[in-house]
């Protein structure tokens, strides 16, 4: 099975009509993955006696027309929950961790019929932009393997890109899921904060967590947020809205929709080639019939001081019940309760999860909480103003992804502010809870670049709509990359 | 410097974190850099302006008062380091302060 | 040097709710560790909090009871510490938006002069679990307690002594009771006092640096606690000295106070608002449905008893002390019991041996309709009040049927003048110098026939009806 050649649909297409069977399917996905992961570096923990099992029980009852993912093999990022299947947000801390509960995307994929291969690597807990944080391996580039995956959803993006799976889900806090996607040619959506429940997502910044899916195309992207969409009763931050069929009204296209594109986004932290992609998209749509102007989001420049004080200081907070009591990693011949805590906390966290847990309990602590958290809370505000004050005028914003393509692995990873920097184009998203998603818009130096579009809070169709025609009017996502030698 | 290197120890202390002299260090100047990235934010004029910490429109999401059994308790120690009868051990605590 | 004393309490009270603050598993007492608890309790990985309405409305009727207004937008907060029996290694509180503020308690002192605290606010938090510490070097944490729901009431430093500082508590363990939202007991953790101890010279308009104790489990602990704490305070300050603001332990075995930990040493807590828990919007509908809720306060229960039922207002007092006595009480009225003969019997009988066995009602086999039964039958004059003492003890110590009992043991009395009027005619005749005595005036006569025909009739016969046949057969002779 080579998911380059396929979607969602071509594979539901070969199983309702017995072309291969869903053992088959998983079986050969594992072949491949045995085969391509070798490069790649995407899989942490493999899940093949349960998802065979799974599969093989799956045939013998059939796979309906109407149940569009059951039988595919999907791919999933470490920090959400498996039941009974090693979960460790790709840190010390948690290796090992066996867990005894099942998030709700989980339990959702298991309703969809969908078999969960394995998981994903990632940056440690999330925090990175580059899954070069992650303690365990280093993932690559699907389209060369000297540069990052992209982060922290790198094993997700990665996995996806080289053709491991059709379809994964990550997480994005600042750009996890975007960045990757944009780094690896593929779609990647951050829904609307709300519109995913969180509950068994290992939470980093729990005001900016969602999860979402990373796939090949935009119509598979909609039919995996499809299935995690909805309110849980786990999640009280999960919207009671009622979730819409993403995939309705999908190829209406973008006649007459107006498109807002901000300067600030456009500006000289910018590299060219992303720059010309995107002026390139912009033409692609006016030629499709959309209105494009140029608009101004004062206050993003703040959003990455914004963000990495409120996301690291929600991140101090939820890192603390890692302490070596309950579970997880404990420290050998601790002494007394604070050795536990001291030891098993600075040999089980990474050096970015420390800065990060640092600059959060920095930001809280007396005497600095009005100068930082509060402060950078009523930014946040500034910045959510911005986006309402464009979206009175536009359905959509139009932006570039990330800063540059793919770079190399071992370039950034000593010096975090410049890695921060690279966020400043998806954080503002997270920051207002924004749906965004990226999507492939062109290659430089054989690397692709990713565009970036932004709705109205849950207008996730309205990207799906505009994404959609996008794909269609350009063959950027037909390309695939060469693993190796194979391909 | 925005921040000094007693500073850096006393939040590691706080987050329950040690840093050898070295590691000290160099935290203390990459903190010092990150620090100063993000007070840029002091220009900006926030007057009046209220904060943003729940994004979505979401209120009163609360459940009604019934009790479900809990999780078997076996299940529950599957992950423990240390246990004894059904509890989880820990060595002892040496400050006595507790919270309420 | 003269001093003054400032006291201020913050109070914590578990409330009894079904399901935790912010998890659904079970509040129950005393269970076997680690069985009433999931992964929310744990704070296992991906978890997030759900909110109880149940607990916030539980909070809200002990605020309305104690005179508070309701803050009408509220979010909660996040208070950071590690403890092994804190789980998440934060607890969910409330700092910026307690659900209620500005109230008050009003209580009287022993004297009979009032006093009013005011309450400057109460916040809704969640427990922690419950850690013991062993001699073998390990603590043993059970999360069975992890996430029952709190309320703290802060009052503010109106307190002036020891004395005052237990009659508050007191008068706010009964309100709260009666309010229904806790048991309230000191003993089992469900009511627990910090204390916070000042002095300073009269006249002076500052008050003195405070120390506080903390996690105090009984009333007199409070008391005995603030009495060594003003003491150790004063010598200080008449030596010279300076009080250093510190948290201290109270050591019951001693009854002396211990430095627990410095002002330096103090946490940094490092609030923040709870971003999994959407703020809650309290409108007025709400506030009407849980003032609705609230079950009559002791002193408009006292005030019926004296009204309706004609109770001496401190016999009234004494019955509305606790909620249980109270409802036992009107449980035994509305099952047919005299209301001045219920209170006679609680407040005698049913109280001495409470006191004599050092046992609360509930721990009795004493039920409300046992209890108006065996009245019933003493008014009706089945019972001589003799023989109801012999009732009142079978039906406290066993669950047994007043009215079937007596008349299977044949303790039912003897009124009926056809039956009793043979057994006098033989006595008379059987005294014939008694008769002569009593005709010379001699009424101790009377005495020695009542006593003869009591004793024939095994002591079941009804003085009254005895003495009223016994005079007009005298008469007649």
């Amino acid at each position: 099975m080579d998911y380059l050649k396929h979607d969602l649909t071509s594979l539901h297409q070969g199983l309702v009509n017995k072309d291969f069977s869903a053992e088959e399917l998983v079986a050969q996905t594992y072949d491949v993955i045995a085969e391509r992961d070798e490069k790649i570096d995407a899989f942490l923990a493999l899940n093949k006696d349960q998802a065979l099992a799974q599969a093989k029980e799956l045939d013998q009852v059939g796979i309906a027309a109407d149940q569009v993912l059951a039988g595919i093999p999907v791919g999933i990022k470490d920090n959400i929950v498996t039941r009974d299947l090693t979960t460790t947000a790709a840190s010390k801390i948690l290796e090992n961790f066996n867990p005894i509960y099942n998030a709700t995307v989980m339990d959702k994929l298991a309703a969809a019929k969908m078999i969960t291969v394995g998981k994903l690597n990632m940056d440690e807990f999330a925090m990175g932009g580059s899954t070069e944080t992650s303690a365990f391996k280093l993932t690559k580039n699907a389209w060369d393997q000297t540069k990052v995956p992209g982060g922290s959803s790198g094993g997700s993006a990665a996995a996806v890109a080289s053709g491991q799976v059709i379809a994964a889900l990550g997480s994005d806090t600042g750009g996890s899921i975007r960045q990757p996607a944009a780094y690896n040619g593929i779609v990647g959506m951050k829904p609307t904060y709300g519109r995913v429940s969180r509950y068994g997502l290992i939470a980093f910044a729990s005001s900016l967590d969602q999860i979402g899916p990373l796939t090949r195309t935009v119509k598979d992207n909609a039919l995996m947020l499809n299935a995690i969409s909805g309110a849980d009763q786990h999640d009280f931050t999960s919207s009671r809205r009622p979730v819409p069929d993403f995939t309705a009204g999908i190829d209406a296209g973008v006649k007459g929709m107006r498109i807002a594109v901000p300067k600030e986004y456009m500006g000289d932290g910018i590299a060219p080639e992303v720059k010309d992609a995107i002026k390139q998209a912009i033409k692609t749509y006016e030629e499709l019939g959309a209105i494009v102007e140029e608009v101004s989001l004062p206050y993003s420049k703040y959003g990455v001081a914004v963000y990495y004080i409120i996301a690291s200081s929600e991140a101090s907070s939820n890192l603390q019940r890692f302490d070596g009591i309950r579970y997880g990693f404990r420290a050998q011949d601790v002494k007394n309760l604070e050795d536990v805590y001291v030891r098993s906390r600075s040999e089980g966290f990474g050096d970015e999860v420390k800065r990060r847990i640092m600059l959060g309990t920095f930001s809280l602590s007396a005497g600095t909480y009005d100068k930082f958290f509060k402060k950078a809370a009523q930014v946040r505000t500034l910045i959510c103003r911005d986006f309402d004050r464009v979206f009175a005028d536009y359905d959509l914003i139009l932006a570039p992804t990330a800063p540059t393509v793919a770079y190399g692995i071992g370039e950034e990873i000593d010096d975090p502010v410049t890695m921060y920097m690279n966020d400043i184009l998806t954080i503002p998203v997270n920051l207002a809870g924004l749906p965004g998603m990226s999507l492939p818009a062109g290659f430089a130096n054989g690397l692709p670049i990713g565009m970036q579009l932004i709705a109205p809070q849950f207008a996730e169709q309205t990207i799906y709509q505009a994404g959609y025609a996008f794909e269609q009017a350009t063959d950027f996502h037909k390309q695939v990359p060469t693993i190796g030698g194979q391909n | 410097m925005a921040i000094s290197s007693q500073e850096v120890a006393h939040v590691a202390s706080l987050a329950k974190l040690a840093f050898a002299p070295e590691e000290l260090a160099k935290f203390t100047g990459q903190m010092d850099a990150i620090i100063k990235m993000v007070e840029q934010l002091q220009e900006v004029d926030t007057t009046g302006v209220p904060v943003t910490t729940h994004v979505t429109d979401a209120r009163n999401i609360m459940r009604e008062d019934v009790a479900v059994p809990g999780t078997d308790r076996d299940l529950m120690m599957r992950n423990v380091p240390q246990q004894q009868d059904g509890l989880i051990k820990v060595p002892a605590i040496i400050d006595e302060s507790e919270e309420g | 040097m003269n001093f003054e004393t400032t006291v201020g309490i913050e109070v914590h009270i578990e409330l009894q709710t079904n399901s935790k603050a912010y998890s659904p598993t079970p509040v129950v007492y005393g269970a076997e560790a680690n069985t009433n608890t999931n992964v929310i309790d744990w704070g296992y990985p991906g978890v997030l909090p759900e909110v109880n309405k149940g607990a916030l409305e539980y909070a809200m009727r002990a605020a309305l009871a104690l005179n508070c207004e309701i803050e009408r937008d509220i979010h909660f907060d996040r208070k950071n510490y590690f403890y092994p029996d804190n789980p998440k290694a934060y607890q969910i509180t409330q700092r910026e938006t307690p659900i209620a503020h500005d109230g008050w308690l009003e209580f009287e002192l022993e004297d009979g002069t009032k006093k009013k605290v005011r309450i400057h606010e109460i916040h809704v938090e969640e427990d922690a679990g419950k850690n013991s510490h062993n001699p073998d070097g390990y603590s043993y944490v059970d999360l069975n307690r992890q996430g029952t729901p709190l309320i703290e009431i802060v009052a503010e430093p109106d307190l002036t002594s020891a004395d005052e500082a237990y009659a508050y508590l007191t008068r706010l363990r009964q309100i709260i009771q009666f309010t229904g939202v806790s048991d309230v007991k000191m003993e089992q953790g469900s009511m627990r006092a910090d204390v916070n101890v000042s002095v300073r010279p009269i006249g002076s308009d500052q008050y003195g640096t405070r120390t506080e104790m903390k996690n105090l489990n009984s009333f007199e602990h409070v008391r005995k606690g603030i009495e060594y704490e003003v003491k150790r305070q004063q010598g200080i300050l008449l030596q010279g000295g300076v009080i250093e603001q510190e948290t201290r332990r109270y050591d019951e075995p001693t009854g002396k106070t211990y430095l627990m930990r410095s002002k330096e040493e103090a946490n940094d807590y490092r609030y923040f608002p709870e971003p999994d828990l959407p703020p809650i919007h309290i409108d007025d509908e709400w506030v009407a449905e849980v003032t609705a809720s609230i079950p009559e306060m002791p002193d408009k229960r006292r005030e019926r008893y004296v009204k309706e039922w004609g109770i001496p207002e401190y016999d009234a007092g004494v019955l509305t002390q606790t909620k249980e006595m109270s409802d036992f009480y009107e449980a035994t009225v509305a099952a047919g019991a005299d209301a001045k003969l219920a209170a006679n019997w609680l407040m005698g009988e049913v109280n001495a041996y409470l006191n004599k066995n050092q046992v609360e009602l509930s721990a009795t086999a004493l039920t409300p309709e046992h209890l108006a039964t065996m009245i019933k039958l003493i008014v009706d004059e089945t019972i001589s009040s003799k023989i109801a003492k012999k009732v009142f003890k079978e039906i406290i110590t066993n669950d047994t049927e007043p009215q079937a009992w007596v008349e299977a043991k044949g303790m039912v009395q003897l009124s009926d003048p056809a039956v009793l009027q043979p057994i006098i005619d033989e006595v008379l005749d059987n005294n014939e110098q008694s008769i002569e005595d009593f005709k010379n005036g001699k009424d101790r006569a009377v005495g020695f026939l009542v006593g003869n025909i009591m004793k024939q009739t095994r002591g079941k016969a009804n003085p009254k009806v005895v003495n009223k046949l016994l005079m007009a057969s005298l008469k007649q002779r």
